[in-house]
């Protein structure tokens, strides 16, 4: 695989932008946000997604997707990014879907796959509990109770649990990590829908004796811990893409910005200044392009080098798409600090991506342990 | 399969076989090894003392094949190889870990501005002697009152009947000591500036070339300062028309940019944590024990990961006619900073023991002389603010300057 895109990706690309650009331009996020709209997500865009194929990304064609790689899901992320649609797409048709279709048991993925390639449910991934991600740092705990499992615990920062039905929750086990799907209406479990900065909702979800039957079980313990990891990983790489996208947008707009605006009698652009820090901006940008792309194909290959490839797309996502943001306010200046102008919401919506799954000193640190030191 | 029915991965395949045999025959074992020291490195050149005749013979054999240059046309004493063939090549050499049986300026600098802009005698006459390694090149561009602004080069070149006659000095001519011609940006017409420029070839063994070596805050160096007086250069020695050298120029600038960008790839021998974990502590977790210096390592390594991505990202590019051709600024510049930073880590890592400046247990101050050498990664070549200024007007189409 190279990593410019052959036709189909660029196809696939093109259509993403197309529909993204039409039916959920940055004004969609807008509306939705100042509707104080309760789900926070329009479930007729999420319908479409299913029309268009997108939430059937990572399904397998035996169950009604289309059988594509990470590497298709992160150029749907990346026009996401383009506009800041709110979907359920990375909750439901990235991070459920890779893991129902890598670990899930013949009977969840006969239920579940079909209905997310076909955008007609919401499923939730739980699994931090602190502040900052941490992903050693869990406490929630399932304990064998009955027919199936007990769960005890507090989740927070769950995309979209607010609106799932059923949500996947991380917890402790005697003989490892177990990842169980909760169907929302379970007694015990209560959920908090926590409107976030971007405008984005989530939720904080708590357990308290919640039952479950041994069915609900994805995987093993033995091998919970790992596909945990491999879930977060592939989350990483799309949240990277999405940020990759936003920061291409604001990037756009910001220099077509300084070729409009006159100061002193000039276009502000032809301040060295300025200049000088659009270009070294243009350089991170490539840099955090080339990486993720690198990470996309460790991850559909399988490679041993995908986590540690992954954590360094993450970090360096994370680092272009925060310089972005900051240079995009300061460089329009005081319109830039109106709620009038996008470019605040391309800011709010990258702090967002950067703590998902960890923010550039988190995943600094994952890359250095990975790599020995 | 007859070869009536070969495709043309077969005959890469037989190619590839083929070139291994004939490696594994006529490189000698002695250039099986890598450099060690810069007498490792063969220029060739009339004056050039080969350290053995393994060397020797290895320039010889890779000459006669046109090797040294794979991809020149072969009339010109190149290989004539495709790119495909080139890269299998590349390959091989890799395996068997063969040296490069030549460096020059004529084969980066020189020959791509001939095979552009040289006249058919021209290619005929230099790039044979090139290819063989018979004529060392050195490159004669920069002056005392000329650095970024190159255009304002003031060394002047008299257009007589006869030929030219220069007069004025060069700066930064690296090698230009041990070299037998030098390729040189001249002032041919004062009223203009970079309309006014010619690129000449002059043989530096002509009357009224002189050069002094040029000491750096790194030591010994192979940069020298080059004059000319009242040197005379016959009329066909320039390439190109008369005051169109600058459109020459600029072509080679670009080639330098890439090659010098691609210094932090190619002289990452070892990464940095890893030099870190031999030299420093660690806590009980097998972690480096020095937690600010141990993230500044983690933040150097992800840019790097991210600049060898991005130098790969871009030769896909360039290869699927995508790439923007001032890309090679944000490289160079890219590049030659992360390079420094790797030596600023390697100094902090290296502690008291890399203060040292003589003595055999420092190699004689290998790593300060090499941390003060970075210092010029992003002055030589166009320095960072030259690179930002051409990747903000020629990329991103920001308006004036």
């Amino acid at each position: 695989m190279t990593w410019i895109l052959d036709e189909q990706r660029r196809m696939l690309r093109d259509s993403a932008q197309d529909f993204l650009s039409g039916r959920a331009p940055v004004a969609h996020l807008r509306q939705l946000r100042d509707s104080a709209d309760a789900q926070g997500y329009a479930p007729e865009l999420w319908r479409a997604f299913g029309e268009q194929g997108y939430s059937a990304t990572l399904v397998p064609g035996s169950h009604g997707g289309l059988g594509l790689g990470v590497a298709e899901a992160g150029l749907i992320a990346e026009q996401i990014g383009h506009t800041l649609a709110p979907t359920p797409f990375f909750s439901t048709a990235v991070l459920a879907a890779w893991l129902l279709k890598t670990a899930g048991s013949p009977a969840q993925q006969a239920h579940w796959l079909p209905k997310i390639a076909a955008a007609e449910t919401i499923l939730a991934l739980a699994v931090d509990e602190r502040a900052r991600h941490r992903v050693d740092a869990f406490a929630t705990t399932a304990v064998h109770s009955g027919n199936g499992w007990k769960i005890d615990g507090a989740k927070l920062l769950v995309i979209d649990g607010h609106v799932a039905e059923a949500i996947i929750v991380a917890a402790r086990c005697d003989g490892g990590v177990a990842l169980l799907l909760v169907p929302t209406a379970t007694p015990g479990l209560s959920i908090e829908r926590t409107v976030m900065v971007d405008a984005h909702k989530a939720a904080r979800v708590t357990l308290k004796d919640v039952q479950v039957d041994a069915a609900a079980l994805i995987g093993s313990p033995e091998t919970g811990a790992t596909l945990l990891d491999q879930v977060l990983d592939v989350g990483r790489v799309v949240a990277a893409c999405e940020l990759q996208g936003l920061a291409d947008e604001v990037f756009e707009r910001t220099v077509t910005y300084l070729k409009e605006r006159k100061q002193f009698d000039r276009i502000i652009g032809e301040f060295q200044a300025l200049r000088h820090r659009a270009a070294e901006l243009f350089c991170d940008l490539e840099l955090s392009r080339a990486l993720t792309r690198q990470a996309l194909q460790a991850i559909d290959e399988g490679s041993p080098k995908a986590p540690l490839l992954a954590a360094q797309a993450k970090a360096r996502a994370c680092l272009s798409a925060n310089r972005a943001v900051q240079e995009g306010v300061q460089m329009h200046g005081g319109i830039g600090m109106t709620d009038e102008l996008d470019i605040g919401l391309f800011m709010k919506r990258a702090r967002v991506l950067q703590e998902l799954f960890g923010d550039a000193a988190a995943m600094m640190e994952r890359a250095a342990q990975l790599c020995g030191y | 399969m007859s070869a009536a029915t070969a495709t043309p991965t077969d005959s890469l395949e037989t190619f590839r076989r083929d070139t291994r045999a004939w490696l594994e025959a006529n490189c000698p074992p002695e250039m099986r090894q890598p450099p060690r020291t810069e007498a490792d490195i063969c220029w060739g050149g009339q004056r050039f003392k080969f350290q053995s005749e393994a060397q020797r013979l290895w320039l010889q054999r890779m000459g006669e094949r046109g090797w040294t240059v794979p991809t020149w046309p072969r009339e010109y004493g190149g290989g004539g190889l495709s790119h495909r063939e080139a890269a299998i090549l590349r390959e091989e050499m890799a395996a068997l870990r063969c040296r490069a049986p030549l460096q020059s300026f004529g084969i980066w600098m020189l020959g791509p501005a001939l095979l552009k802009y040289g006249s058919e005698e021209q290619k005929r006459h230099y790039l044979p002697q090139i290819t063989r390694g018979e004529i060392r090149w050195c490159q004669g561009y920069s002056e005392p009152n000329a650095g970024s602004d190159l255009a304002s080069l003031a060394t002047r070149a008299e257009v007589r009947d006869e030929g030219f006659v220069i007069n004025g000095q060069k700066v930064w001519t690296s090698y230009a000591d041990e070299a037998d011609w030098i390729f040189c940006l001249v002032r041919t017409d004062t009223a203009k500036k970079h309309t006014g420029i010619s690129f000449l070839l002059i043989d530096m063994a002509s009357p009224g070339v002189s050069t002094r070596p040029i000491r750096l805050i790194s030591g010994k160096s192979p940069f020298c300062e080059t004059f000319f007086n009242n040197v005379k250069v016959p009329r066909t020695n320039i390439v190109g028309e008369l005051n169109g050298g600058w459109t020459i120029a600029k072509y080679l600038l670009t080639h330098e940019r890439e090659m010098i960008g691609a210094i932090g790839e190619r002289s990452a021998p070892l990464p940095v944590s890893k030099v870190a974990l031999d030299k420093l502590c660690k806590d009980a977790a097998g972690r480096l024990d020095d937690a600010m210096l141990r993230a500044e390592i983690a933040r150097f390594e992800i840019d790097e990961a991210a600049f060898r991505a991005w130098m790969k990202l871009v030769g896909e590019q360039a290869r699927g006619g995508e790439a923007h051709p001032a890309v090679s600024s944000g490289l160079k510049y890219y590049g030659s900073e992360l390079n420094k930073r790797r030596w600023e880590l390697m100094m902090a890592i290296g502690g008291a023991d890399a203060l040292e400046w003589e003595g055999a247990r420092s190699q004689e101050g290998a790593a300060a002389r090499t941390w003060l050498r970075t210092k010029a990664n992003s002055i030589e070549g166009g320095t960072s603010e030259v690179q930002l200024n051409v990747l903000a007007k020629r990329l991103l189409e920001l308006p004036g300057a």
